[in-house]
């Protein structure tokens, strides 16, 4: 039978031990802010605004009004005229510069004479996302540019009207305004659960063996599943309130879109928590000194959540071997559902299976800790 | 003077070495974020799983799949018949867009109409559907492109006949042709190995100098150093020499392993790339050293690492472009040791680039590494007097 009085006493004592300890205290909580600024703030994938050259070899009323188009579109930020290739080139080479805009020479002869005028695009691709989504938007701009010239030529000649037969019409759903700020945002969440599982909880147990106080807590009547409970309740608690700054502070202060049920993000957080919680014990308890545990910590739970859970990367860019090891990873469950829940809105129905997985696996978890706790402590 | 320090040094690498925990340490955590890093971060959008749905059934519509399926860019994984199994689609993560051809795409064609082509794009994650929506439209212009012009060709030729006069085809076009420097087939993979080196070189340093001078405060091994007559300047370069040491090991193995499991190319000077990793490791050594005197339990001290490696890891340019940032961060970007040696490394390995070009960046390193060391030798220095 589990007590409640001494589950009670346990998480008490553990409680003290987390408002005493300051600096630890501080950091738990001052760290789902830090990096949420640092996600909100300062860290986006968006690419406009891209740093260019331009060189117009040209210099005719054509090429200054395909320059235009360049000044006037919002993803390109063009720096100056430069006079030959070679500014273009150190100016890559500096970083000044991604992308580089050559008009060639005969560009409006070309034009005039109904053929062919070439525009060269040099690009930075070392930065290999940004340069392609660079080349997207120029290759779209002088199409446009080019689609127009050709009507107003057959019009001239007498041709009428002729409009692009199809065209593209994209429209966006979930992130319509495509801010990179709203995935990662919620996906932060379940690094910030993480984290409290690793930094704090695979220290709890490895500490009391380090310092000499499991003999006294042995020494009681207290009972290893009591134990397990009463130190999970602290931190289970401390990290649900990491939850709840995160979720306030990202809807409020950064405005992710919050279309699903709160009291199902509650349930899903809490659920994947426990887990990493359980997690965090058992390595505690396997380790016994702190060093050790907290590396192990960091390995299988910071990084992991961090790199293959599709919180940034995308898991359908990896190798097929990578995606493999992602499915045993909880994080990816529940950064599935985090996403699911903040952007598209959706329900149970849709992340059941999720859900399940990250279920099952706290259960799991929570035998393995009990079981290892009170092999270590018999 | 030099003896004693050597006495350290080797105290220091035997200490270090002999525990096989700590051996792990050095070459564990290195080698597996190089693996995930090299193969888990990877941006290139391709082979996009897309949903189909055909409303027309035209041998046009048919001609449009055919022209997204060739492409390496997407495939076709489902072909929803209701709206409401296409919006599943999407809220299941099954497709990362769906792409409708409306009833009468044909007829409207035939008939010299402009018709749509619509690409509903799963946005969650903004970046991929950013590109992957680049890549669909750019297909559906080219097809457009190329009917336009079978289009106009029939219409000069009626225009041409009627009037009697020679037939010409003339007709403007822009062409764009796009020459992609260094990374030429457009891999991010490339771009991120070598970023690993700044990575993981600035977690190992900064932690192990840490942890092991507090090690030796917290068991209490520090007070019988400090009876010897060894001066405190001796102990802080015999300290921190073995962990420079490590430093370069690290920074060699990942270049090694770039160079041969991932293909990055090597284009810059050797010697840049040394000079630049030592003026590095002055920074680490440093700032590890200096959370030496901060700390007095180990715990401590991982804690200060954790919020040191942290900023100091998204504010480098590794993931996240400098140039994106606000303002005012880019400006905190210029005290972060590891964003110039981002540079450094992504210059040598990619551009090419040595001392001519990459000077300010190492001077700035150069400048930072004196200062934080001296600044936390004279704590250190402080703190055992």
């Amino acid at each position: 039978m589990i007590s409640f009085r001494r589950t009670r006493a346990v998480a008490r004592k553990e409680f003290l031990h987390i408002l005493r300890d300051r600096r630890s205290l501080i950091a738990a909580l001052a760290m789902p802010l830090v990096l949420l600024m640092l996600f909100g703030y300062a860290l986006t994938l968006d690419v406009d605004r891209i740093p260019t050259y331009v060189y117009d070899q040209d210099g005719s009323p054509e090429s200054r009004d395909l320059i235009g188009r360049f000044r006037g579109s919002r993803y390109f930020d063009v720096r100056a005229l430069a006079g030959s290739h070679a500014v273009i080139e150190r100016a890559i080479d500096r970083n000044e510069v991604l992308l580089g805009v050559v008009i060639a020479p005969d560009f409006s002869k070309h034009l005039a004479a109904g053929q062919e005028a070439g525009v060269q695009l040099l690009v930075d691709g070392s930065d290999s996302n940004t340069a392609s989504i660079a080349l997207n938007y120029a290759e779209a701009l002088a199409l446009a540019y080019s689609g127009e010239l050709r009507s107003k030529a057959m019009n001239r000649r007498g041709g009428g009207e002729l409009k692009a037969p199809v065209e593209p019409r994209v429209r966006v759903w979930y992130n319509s305004e495509l801010k990179s700020r709203n995935f990662i945002v919620p996906g932060l969440i379940a690094v910030i659960l993480m984290i409290i599982a690793a930094m704090l909880t695979s220290l709890t147990i490895a500490r009391e063996w380090e310092s000499g106080t499991m003999e006294q807590l042995l020494s009681t009547p207290v009972r290893p599943v009591e134990l397990l409970f009463g130190k999970l309740s602290a931190h289970f608690a401390l990290g649900m309130l990491d939850m709840a700054i995160a979720l306030g502070a990202g809807v409020e202060i950064f405005h992710v879109p919050m279309r699903g049920n709160v009291l199902m993000l509650f349930a899903a957080s809490a659920i994947f928590l426990f887990g990493g919680l359980c997690w965090g014990v058992f390595l505690s308890a396997v380790a016994r000194s702190q060093l050790l545990a907290y590396q192990t910590a960091v390995i299988t739970t910071f990084l992991p959540a961090f790199l293959l859970s599709g919180f940034v990367f995308a898991i359908e860019n990896m190798p097929w071997v990578v995606q493999l090891v992602t499915y045993i990873v909880p994080a990816r469950y529940f950064v599935t559902i985090l996403k699911g829940i903040f952007l598209k809105g959706v329900g149970l129905h849709v992340f059941w299976r999720e859900v399940l997985f990250l279920a099952a696996y706290a259960v799991v978890l929570f035998a393995i800790a009990a079981k290892k706790l009170r092999q270590k402590v018999a | 003077m030099w003896e004693r320090i050597r006495e350290i040094v080797r105290k220091e690498l035997r200490q270090t070495l002999r525990e096989p925990r700590m051996r792990a340490i050095l070459i564990g955590p290195p080698i597996l974020q190089l693996i995930i890093f090299g193969y888990a971060v990877n941006m290139d959008v391709e082979n996009s799983a897309i949903a189909w749905m055909d409303q027309d059934l035209t041998p046009a519509s048919r001609e449009l799949r055919s022209r997204f399926t060739a492409s390496r860019y997407f495939q076709v994984v489902e072909e929803p018949a209701s709206d409401l199994e296409a919006q599943e689609a999407l809220d299941h993560g099954r497709a990362r867009a769906v792409i409708r051809v409306l009833p009468g795409f044909a007829r409207d064609l035939a008939r010299g109409r402009t018709t749509s082509v619509q690409i509903l794009l799963d946005g969650t994650n903004s970046n991929t559907a950013a590109i992957a929506g680049g890549q669909a439209g750019a297909i559906v212009n080219g097809y457009s492109a190329d009917l336009l012009r079978d289009r106009m060709r029939e219409k000069l030729v009626a225009a041409t006949t009627a009037s009697g006069g020679p037939v010409t085809f003339a007709i403007p076009t822009v062409s764009v042709r796009s020459r992609v420097w260094f990374n030429p087939e457009l891999k991010s993979r490339v771009y991120f190995v070598p970023g690993i080196i700044a990575n993981i070189v600035m977690l190992v340093t900064v932690m192990l100098t840490a942890m092991a001078i507090v090690r030796e405060k917290e068991i209490g091994t520090m007070e019988q150093l400090m009876v010897t007559p060894i001066r405190p300047f001796e102990l802080i370069v015999g300290k921190t020499l073995p962990f420079a040491g490590v430093g370069l090991l690290n920074m060699l193995m990942i270049t090694v392993a770039a160079l041969l499991v991932f293909n990055v190319p090597f284009r810059g000077s050797a010697p840049a790339l040394l000079v630049s990793t030592i003026l590095f490791l002055m920074t680490t050594l440093g700032a590890g050293l200096f959370i030496s005197t901060i700390s007095r339990t180990q715990q401590q001290a991982m804690m200060s690492s954790f919020f040191f490696f942290q900023p100091a890891f998204m504010l480098n340019g590794f993931a996240f472009p400098v140039r994106n940032m606000p303002e005012p961060v880019q400006w905190l970007t210029y005290l972060n040791p590891a964003r110039y040696f981002m540079e450094i490394v992504r210059g040598v390995f990619l551009k090419g680039t040595g001392f001519t070009i990459l000077w300010p960046q190492m001077a700035a390193l150069a400048a930072l590494g004196v200062t934080i060391l001296l600044l936390a030798a004279l704590r250190f220095h402080k703190r055992l007097d």
